[in-house]
């Protein structure tokens, strides 16, 4: 059977206002239920626009954004946020909050205009907490948590949500090793064991190769390659993307990337 | 508990501010004296909802703007209102509501600005309210509106300049049952839209961009949040004048017991912008009698110390 196609965008190209060229053109991909995307790519070379895209707030020059089957910028934001939970690059915490309060923002799309909290949110606040690994923190106040309790409890925040896909844009950028391997391990079990489908944007060529189903490899707003790791990360299109040497070497199955030293002349 | 502490404070403020004042009433007259009646009762009420209406403007502005400073006269309408109300006092405009209504088309046209000027192209392809554009529209507004005021002022008779100048300080001496009905007829109205936009402030307070992922129409909601308490501190600057502080000082004390959902931040801060305006009053009324000290000065002789001590516990967390 066919697993639900959660996010498709068909050969999308975007132009921000005044820019020279497009941030993006003429990129595909596709997004299933069961599914760990991986959208890789130097700096500058269009992942964020492409999440933005998907996520209805830029609207495709031309191609397609849909979710669900819709074009993602028809969706009403509410509801589109029941469907499609994110954890953003850069948020704030303008006054203190505890870890409580700010997972339980993750129901906004749940809740009615003058309606409180019902115990179903409540429980899907505790599930979040639970499934994230950070209940014992629920009384912390946010700003006293390390780096990577607090990638978790945005984490669970996105996921009281109760989305069908989750949508991280580089959420291991500060955390160490273990950190950021438990972050992974916790979104690729998220994946398996309850049928969400992900999509991390990432500077992590080795870490997607280990945990992601499909690459995305992004190249100057093109796709320069998509499919499973091993298709997509070969010595060739690496070195290109890239733009430095590298050698790809096979460990448990899957290529992993070590950057060469310049050549002395 | 927190809220009946807060409704007794109401009650108390309210119930001082009608026995209180210069003249004294004895106990059992209070209930026939004219001077109840007629202008401790409905001053009372008056400062009341002025009072909560610019403690939820602040409140509401401060999340808005993403800044714990904004208050409700950040984005140019106390210059606005200003200029018109002294425009009005040197016209020599008669009629208990000449002054009230020059100041609050004042105060409308300094909103139209300053809500033009923060209008830019977004990148979704729209017009977007951007925040800081506002703030610095609403500075550029206020010192433009201040310095014809200031002009005008300079220009006037020495009686002119003394009535402009404690206007600008506040005051709710023009305060009767009329202005009370027409504020009671209009400050729903704002209060409501500000009240309806609680939840989707909760989310703006982790960003923009954060808050669209969460389902909040951001660009909405920017408009409405602004519009709403602009006009609500229009119509309380309109009768009363500039009451500093009030809409600084009320949302961070009922932040720091009631925390930071809008939910409850919203309804306290209204029961303890009115309870301390209408306390804030009574002093102003009593301190000096016969004579009478613009309220603003009372609220600012109380804020200032108070938020200079918030301010240091907020620095040393």
């Amino acid at each position: 059977m066919d697993r639900d196609l959660i996010l498709a965008l068909r050969n999308v190209s975007a132009r921000y206002p005044g820019a020279a060229g497009d941030a993006l053109s003429g990129v595909s991909l596709d997004v299933r239920a069961g599914d760990l995307l991986a959208i890789l790519g130097p700096n500058g070379s269009g992942k964020t626009t492409l999440v933005r895209m998907a996520l209805g707030l830029l609207v495709p020059a031309t191609g397609t954004a849909e979710v669900l089957g819709r074009p993602a910028t028809a969706w009403p934001r509410r509801d589109l946020a029941r469907v499609v939970g994110v954890v953003s690059q850069r948020e704030e915490n303008l006054f203190p909050q505890r870890v409580r309060e700010s997972v339980l923002l993750g129901r906004y799309p749940h809740l009615s205009v003058w309606g409180g909290e019902r115990p179903e949110d409540h429980l899907a606040v505790a599930r979040a907490l639970e499934r994230c690994d950070v209940t014992a923190l629920a009384d912390r106040w946010i700003r006293t948590l390390s780096g990577g309790e607090y990638q978790r409890v945005r984490l669970a925040r996105a996921l009281a949500q109760e989305p069908r896909v989750l949508v991280l844009d580089e959420p291991t950028a500060s955390l160490d090793l273990r950190h950021e391997m438990e972050l992974f391990e916790l979104v690729r079990d998220l994946v398996d064991t309850h049928g969400l489908a992900a999509v991390v944007v990432t500077h992590h060529v080795n870490l997607a190769a280990r945990f992601a189903d499909q690459v995305l490899l992004l190249d100057d707003g093109r796709s320069a390659a998509s499919g499973p790791p091993t298709d997509v990360l070969t010595r060739a299109t690496v070195e290109r993307v890239f733009a430095w040497p590298v050698a790809i070497e096979p460990f448990d199955g899957r290529p992993q990337m070590i950057p060469l030293r310049k050549p002395s002349p | 508990m927190r809220w009946l502490g807060l409704a007794g404070l109401s009650v108390v403020a309210l119930t001082l501010a009608v026995v209180l004042g210069p003249a004294h009433v004895a106990w059992a007259d209070l209930g026939r004296s004219p001077i109840v009646r007629e202008l401790r009762i409905p001053r009372a009420l008056l400062g009341f909802v002025v009072g909560g209406s610019l403690a939820v403007s602040g409140a509401s502005l401060q999340a808005l703007m993403r800044n714990p400073l904004a208050d409700p006269f950040l984005l140019g309408l106390s210059g606005g209102a200003g200029l018109g109300a002294v425009a009005a006092i040197a016209l020599h405009l008669g009629g208990p509501w000449a002054l009230p209504l020059a100041a609050f088309v004042g105060a409308l046209v300094a909103l139209g600005l300053v809500f033009r000027l923060g209008l830019i192209g977004g990148w979704g392809g729209g017009v977007e309210l951007d925040p800081r554009v506002l703030l610095l529209g609403g500075v550029a507004v206020g010192a433009f509106a201040g310095a014809v005021m200031t002009a005008i002022i300079s220009v006037s008779e020495a009686a002119q300049l003394r009535n402009a100048f404690l206007w600008l300080w506040g005051g709710l001496s023009g305060a009767s049952w009329d202005t009370l009905l027409v504020l009671c007829l209009y400050v729903p109205v704002p209060l409501l839209v500000l009240l309806a936009a609680a939840r989707p402030l909760d989310v703006l307070a982790l960003g923009e961009e954060p808050a669209r992922y969460l389902g909040a129409d951001v660009t909405a909601l920017k408009r409405r949040v602004y519009l709403a308490a602009s006009l609500l501190t229009a119509a309380a600057v309109a009768v009363s004048g500039v009451i500093g502080f009030v809409g600084l000082m009320v949302p961070h004390l009922c932040r720091g017991v009631w925390g930071q959902q809008h939910r409850a931040l919203l309804p306290a801060s209204f029961l303890g912008g009115g309870a301390l305006l209408v306390l804030a009053d009574t002093a102003a009324r009593v301190a000096v009698a016969p004579r009478e000290l613009p309220v603003g000065i009372v609220t600012a002789l109380i804020g200032v110390p108070l938020f200079a001590l918030l301010l240091r516990r907020w620095t040393a967390t």
